[in-house]
């Protein structure tokens, strides 16, 4: 089973490489952009069939490493 | 097996007449993978084919030489059991496509070569070229440059002390990238890739292999026309943590005496590594493919032997070395696989490299004729013609005095580097004695009073228009750098940056800059001991100014004793070592003054380089350093007199009362012009060392006090320190923050 | 006064802080490798500088669940004195031994130059050798050494007097201008700057030799 995983920065945390990207991307003529936020995307191949305990198990893995619950929000996806 | 055709013997880069050559050594048509480990072999990068013949004319030997050119790096003996080893390599077209990854991956081949002969890295230096400020590349080009020579050494936890960086319309299209690393070994613990022992193991350690960096003309060969671009990224991603630990790893394993013979595998990777190893010890190598560590998926024999992965390393064992040689790595995380076996060389005593893939033999080929009989040219040259020498009368005075040098200390190519080095940790390790901005950078062998002083120097308009004359004075300038903080130059590396070897003008500025540097280091006894040599910088016909880059180090025995460059206080005696003419041609003053571009035959003659006066000015001043006699010492080199002066006083915030001198010389000639073997000093003894200068015969003239907040000439030229440091400052930061740069 | 410091793969100011602490204390200081488990017998605990795990997924994250937390955080509890310098720092704080955490400069880019510090208090192990209000300059040397925490934590301890340094000039974008902190008991000390860089004249300077001149005594 994959599981996907999305950590974004909690909002009201600053972001300055979102902010960066945003600046440059009105250098670059883009308009009407509004807050851009940045984070990572973590893809995992996972043994466990369940998905209802796949997902458990990641949670636990974010809780523990992949995500700074301090500064950072996460998202699970799990794919069959 | 597929055929062999002359589109896929062009694809890989050989001429007709190579190819032939491949025929005669194989007796039979090679496969493709023998083919792809021909063409690698051959390749300007492994062979030096069209070099070899000059850079044999390199004096490469000295009492101090423990190993010059043609091992990993170059070994000096600097006393007590300890050696200095380094080397500076190019990474400039992988630069130019991926500026981060391909600094980095720059920055983490040269240590490689470093830590491979066991020596611990304890500097990084890099010679950076860009194109003119105005080009559109250039920010991000610089940007992801010196973030990536920061990515790599910062992790690494190897100070970058020095370097260069210069902007110049030359290299807009090819950046040139140099970087060098200095490391410390134990005289007695040198390791070298001579493989020696048949039947001794062959072990492959480090990170795993994958498809990348594998030449993209050989993609259209028939083997691979099945699969996507995806599948091989020619661009090689770094990865300074899995170095960081096969350092330590390496550094371990070579305290025990496991190891016969060890080499990095850099470009060209297990292929120039295995037959440079067998070469070199006269013997031969049976490989079994099936046991490299892969990272990819159904990766072919052709892929593996061709793939340039990064921090990877093969090694001779001694036998029943195994597992202790295991246990240290797998206590790093790294991989370790043995690979292979020495073998006996044939009845002609050619040692032969067999690969097995899948229990089938994929390649069998004689090690020496490979390696040792790659073509060598004599590439047609002509030299450059002689330019006339620009009398200090014919090129016209600034508008101000003052005002010129702010513009100069200001500019592109004069204003301050703190916005590269401080993305540099250039502390870490704890010995970094003289930090970046200096003549040098000084660094402390570890535990002891000694220290080496390291830089790099190149003046590519002064090459450009006379290479002998350019050659001598970028190997001079680097001897000067080091003489200034006190230290005995002992050797250089050299990293030879040119255009397109096979148009004879450019060849003709390879053979004179060979020519001035085998001059220099002759009359310096200042030998190269590694180099490297990047061709074929060139787009659409256009070279880049030819840019040999010397790297040099030097010993310091006592580095209490050391000085820089900052004026060494308040009321001290200025006083400058060597004479003034006023040579303006080729200078700063006449590119950022009088907005020249050096490349007309009317911008004149580079400065005149006098070994032999470089030699006893310099000797004079380091004698006087180590004396204690004196409080401060910089050279003077672009933009003459007054650009020195101008350092000083910024590094110190101190000023200086200079008297005009100048006598029958323009002052603008005499502030600005870029005579060679010159130093200015501070003591607050002068009478005693202008009395010991006339004793040794050495040119030298008290010109001022330092004192106050200002820089002032004569009576009527004078600026604020501050407004000099101002300017200085804001150059890099001011064009850095520019929105586009990111 | 025993002391160690810690190696993860990839810690690369370990030798560093090893010299600084064996100068001042006089004594050998161990090198612990971050499989080991047990910390019994040391008085000081120091977690170098360096790139743990290349700074991969986030700057300390990795080493912070090496196998050797268990027992620098039993040290911890019991009282022992421990310093987290640079990437020590951001270890400590992603194991929840110190409050907030420290993000990527406000600049983006990494730096390395000597700054100017405020001593905020000198009632702790670590600073009894500077007075209070003293400033001293020390170098920094990071890329993610912005320090953040959320407002209620902040108050929390900026009241209990935890923070132990603040920049002159902050060089990273650190909220109040944070260099270092405390937790709540003062025997655990986390810093962006590097005091064991300037422990030696001919290096430039010498003003983090009080720090360790003070660990030294202050644990004999």
């Amino acid at each position: 089973m994959k599981a996907t995983v999305h950590v974004t920065l909690k909002n009201g945390v600053l972001d300055p490489q979102g902010k960066a990207i945003e600046h440059t991307l009105s250098g670059l003529g883009f308009k009407g952009i509004g807050d851009v936020r940045q984070g990572k995307f973590i893809e995992l191949d996972i043994a466990e069939k369940d998905k209802t305990k796949a997902r458990e198990q990641v949670d636990a893995m974010c809780r523990q490493l992949l995500a700074n619950t301090v500064i950072e929000n996460y998202t699970i996806e799990i794919i069959e | 097996m597929s055929k062999i055709t002359p589109e896929i013997v062009a694809e890989h880069g050989l001429s007709k007449e190579e190819y032939q050559l491949v025929l005669q050594i194989m007796g039979r048509e090679p496969n493709i993978t023998e083919l792809g480990i021909f063409s690698v072999m051959w390749s300007e990068h492994c062979s030096y084919k069209s070099s070899k013949k000059w850079l044999k004319t390199l004096p490469t030997e000295a009492p101090w030489v423990i190993c010059g050119p043609g091992e990993n790096a170059g070994i000096i003996d600097i006393g007590d059991g300890d050696a200095a080893i380094f080397k500076m390599e190019s990474h400039n077209h992988p630069s130019y496509i991926e500026p981060y990854q391909g600094a980095a991956t720059g920055v983490g081949g040269i240590m490689r070569d470093v830590f491979t002969m066991g020596a611990r890295p304890i500097a990084n230096l890099n010679a950076l070229r860009f194109g003119r400020p105005e080009h559109p590349k250039t920010r991000h080009l610089v940007h992801g440059v010196v973030e990536g020579i920061g990515g790599y050494g910062n992790c690494m936890g190897v100070p970058t002390v020095g370097g260069e960086c210069e902007f110049n319309k030359s290299y807009d299209g090819n950046i040139l990238v140099n970087a060098m690393t200095v490391g410390l070994a134990k005289a007695n613990n040198i390791f070298y890739c001579a493989a020696a022992g048949i039947g001794n193991p062959v072990v492959y350690v480090g990170s795993k292999t994958g498809r990348d960096g594998i030449h993209g003309a050989t993609m259209a060969s028939t083997e691979f026309t099945e699969d996507s671009e995806e599948k091989r990224p020619t661009v090689q991603v770094g990865d300074p943590f899995t170095e960081k630990l096969l350092l330590e790893a390496c550094l371990e394993l070579m305290q025990t005496d496991a190891i016969v013979a060890i080499q990095d595998m850099g470009a060209a990777g297990l292929t120039s590594s295995s037959f440079e190893m067998a070469s070199s010890g006269g013997v031969g190598i049976d490989m079994n493919l099936d046991n490299v560590p892969q990272r990819e998926q159904n990766m072919t024999a052709y892929e593996m032997m061709l793939s340039e992965s990064q921090e990877r390393m093969l090694m001779v064992l001694k036998p029943g070395k195994e597992d202790m040689a295991r246990a240290i790595f797998e206590k790093w995380e790294l991989d370790f696989a043995v690979i292979g076996t020495l073998t006996e060389p044939d009845a002609d005593g050619n040692g032969h490299m067999v690969l097995y893939h899948k229990g089938e033999k994929v390649a069998d080929l004689p090690i020496n004729p490979l390696a040792h009989a790659s073509p060598e040219y004599d590439r047609p040259w002509v030299p450059t013609p002689k330019r006339e020498t620009l009398s200090p009368e014919s090129v016209a005075a600034p508008t101000s005095i003052m005002g010129a040098l702010k513009t100069m200390c200001g500019g592109a190519n004069g204003s301050s580097r703190r916005w590269i080095w401080e993305q540099y940790d250039h502390m870490v390790m704890g010995d970094t004695v003289q930090r970046p901005g200096g003549d040098a950078a000084v660094v402390r062998v570890h535990g002891t009073q000694k220290a080496l002083a390291m830089t790099s120097d190149v003046t590519p308009r002064y090459v450009f228009a006379d290479p002998v004359m350019g050659g001598r004075q970028a190997v001079a300038e680097t001897w000067r750098n080091l003489t200034a903080t006190g230290a005995r130059p002992l050797a250089i590396t050299d990293n030879m940056n040119f255009g397109n070897p096979q148009r004879p003008e450019i060849m003709g500025q390879f053979v004179g800059a060979v020519e001035g540097i085998a001059d220099a280091c002759r009359a310096l006894d200042y030998p190269v001991v590694s180099g490297n040599v990047s061709l074929y910088n060139e787009t659409n016909g256009t070279g880049i100014l030819p840019t040999p880059t010397i790297g040099g180090v030097g010993l310091i025995d006592d580095v209490s004793k050391t000085v820089g460059i900052g004026f060494g206080g308040v009321g001290q005696a200025i006083i400058i070592i060597g004479e003034t003419h006023g040579h303006l041609g080729q200078s700063q003053y006449l590119m950022e003054i009088i907005g020249r571009d050096g490349l007309a035959m009317e911008d004149g003659a580079p400065p005149p380089v006098d070994l032999a006066l470089e030699r006893k000015n310099g000797d004079f001043v380091r004698g006087e350093i180590i004396s204690g006699t004196i409080s401060a010492c910089h050279d003077v080199s672009d933009g003459g007199i007054l650009v020195a002066l101008a350092e000083m006083a910024m590094t110190a915030n101190i000023g200086a009362k200079i008297e005009d001198v100048s006598g029958q010389l323009p002052l603008h000639a005499w502030g600005f012009g870029e005579d060679q073997a010159r130093y200015i000093i501070t003591t607050s003894n002068p009478e005693d060392v202008l009395e010991r200068a006339e004793k040794s015969g050495v040119w030298a003239t008290l010109v001022g006090t330092t004192g106050s907040g200002e820089l002032t000439i004569g009576d009527e030229h004078s600026i604020s320190v501050a407004e000099l440091k101002n300017a200085h400052e804001s150059w890099m930061p001011d064009f850095m923050s520019h929105p586009e740069a990111h | 006064m025993k002391a160690c410091v810690i190696v993860f793969p990839a810690s690369n100011c370990d030798r560093d802080m090893q010299v600084a602490l064996e100068r001042s204390t006089g004594k050998k200081v161990d090198m612990v490798w971050h499989r080991e488990s047990d910390l019994s017998g040391y008085d000081l605990v120091a977690v170098p500088g360096g790139f743990s795990y290349g700074d991969y997924l986030r700057c300390g994250a990795m080493a912070a669940r090496s196998p050797i937390m268990g027992a620098i955080k039993k040290h911890a509890d019991r009282g022992g004195l421990l310093l987290g310098v640079c990437n020590g720092f951001q270890i400590l704080t992603e194991a929840g031994l110190l409050p907030g955490v420290l993000m990527r400069n406000a600049n983006l880019k990494f730096v390395c130059r000597d700054v100017e510090l405020t001593v905020e208090r000198n009632d702790t192990a670590f600073a009894s050798g500077y007075t209070k209000g003293q400033k001293i300059r020390i170098p920094v040397a990071h890329h993610d050494g912005n320090y953040f925490t959320d407002d209620e934590t902040l108050k929390r301890i900026e009241g209990n007097g935890q923070v132990a340094f603040r920049y002159v000039d902050n060089p990273n974008g650190s909220l109040n201008s944070i260099a270092g902190v405390y937790n709540e008991r003062g025997n655990v000390l986390g810093l962006m700057p590097h005091p064991e860089r300037l422990v030696d004249a001919q290096l430039g300077g010498t003003d983090g030799l009080p720090m360790f001149d003070a660990l030294a005594k202050g644990a004999a």
